[in-house]
């Protein structure tokens, strides 16, 4: 099992900004307990999805050639709860990118009845990038990867920087 | 170039992003690590942002010499020897190492590090 805390994008532009969606569901066993009778989607775990989401733009961008860790959460600040039946989305920008580090800036919405946005938290992430032999353990296998980024729809709204479709990798 | 002042506040607000402190905590005299609380990671970070704030350029290890400190030809019985010193002082001139020389044990090191030789370093990067 895989640690899922975004269900697709649907927005992808290479190196620049991605929009991902949640859908909170009861049917998580993790809202069962928190709390009894009064789900509230935890916003650590919303943190987790905003670094999901802004580590596979910034992972993306270095053609997954390097280890994208989040270092930092250099700023998180919520509004309110998320609940059940909320849909979520959470908005990153690059705000800078280098070949040893990035940082991002994500926004998490929630999607209301009417279609309206209501802003429920931002956050502010930094990643370190690390090769090969820096004390982290090989992330992923490579079909496994490509598995997640087809569940996440990323090569069928990516674009690049050109607005051309992003090409899937022949892993 | 701008003045020792509005450096001082660009660096002051780069570091009360990265390190979450008040901007009241960032003192010239206070110490990046024992009284800022940085950790690596945040070092990373602070680069970031000085050379955004500043547009300049800053090469890994030019602001925190890590090579020097770990060097086996620098550091016997974890303290930098005279020759690690020498190298130090070359590779770090906006840093007062005067007292850290009385005593260089190289876990004293962290505590050495002010906002003001962060200042100092940013001043001597705009003016080259």
């Amino acid at each position: 099992m895989r640690w899922f805390w975004i269900d697709r994008f649907n927005e992808f532009v290479r190196g620049k900004h991605a929009t991902a969606v949640k859908n909170v569901s009861l049917a998580e066993e993790h809202l069962h307990d928190h709390f009894p009778g009064a789900a509230l989607m935890p916003n650590s775990l919303i943190v987790e999805g905003m670094a999901q989401t802004a580590g596979l733009l910034v992972a993306e961008a270095l053609e997954f050639g390097r280890r994208v860790v989040l270092a930092k959460v250099a700023k998180a600040e919520f509004q309110y709860d998320a609940v059940p039946g909320d849909t979520l989305l959470f908005r990153a920008t690059i705000l800078d990118l280098k070949p040893t580090g990035s940082l991002a800036s994500v926004t998490s919405v929630v999607v209301d009845s009417a279609g309206q946005e209501q802003p429920q938290g931002e956050a502010e992430l930094f990643f370190a990038h690390l090769e090969p032999g820096e004390g982290v353990p090989k992330l992923f296998e490579p079909d496994e990867l490509l598995k997640w980024l087809d569940h996440m729809h990323i090569y069928d709204v990516g674009r690049d920087e050109a607005g051309n479709p992003l090409s899937r990798p022949d892993w | 170039m701008p003045s020792r002042d509005e450096i001082f506040e660009k660096v002051q607000a780069a570091l009360v992003d990265a390190l979450g402190v008040d901007d009241d905590e960032v003192t010239p005299e206070a110490t990046m690590v024992g009284d800022l609380g940085a950790e690596s990671i945040d070092f990373l970070d602070i680069v970031f942002r000085l050379e955004k704030a500043f547009g300049i350029k800053i090469p890994r290890g030019e602001l925190f010499p890590e090579d020097v400190l770990s060097s086996t030809d620098y550091v016997v019985n974890g303290k930098l020897n005279e020759a690690g010193l020498a190298a130090l002082k070359e590779r770090m001139p906006f840093v007062d190492l005067t007292k850290f020389e009385e005593n260089p044990s190289v876990q004293n090191f962290p505590n050495t590090l002010t906002v003001e030789d962060m200042v100092r370093y940013v001043q001597s990067k705009l003016a080259g």
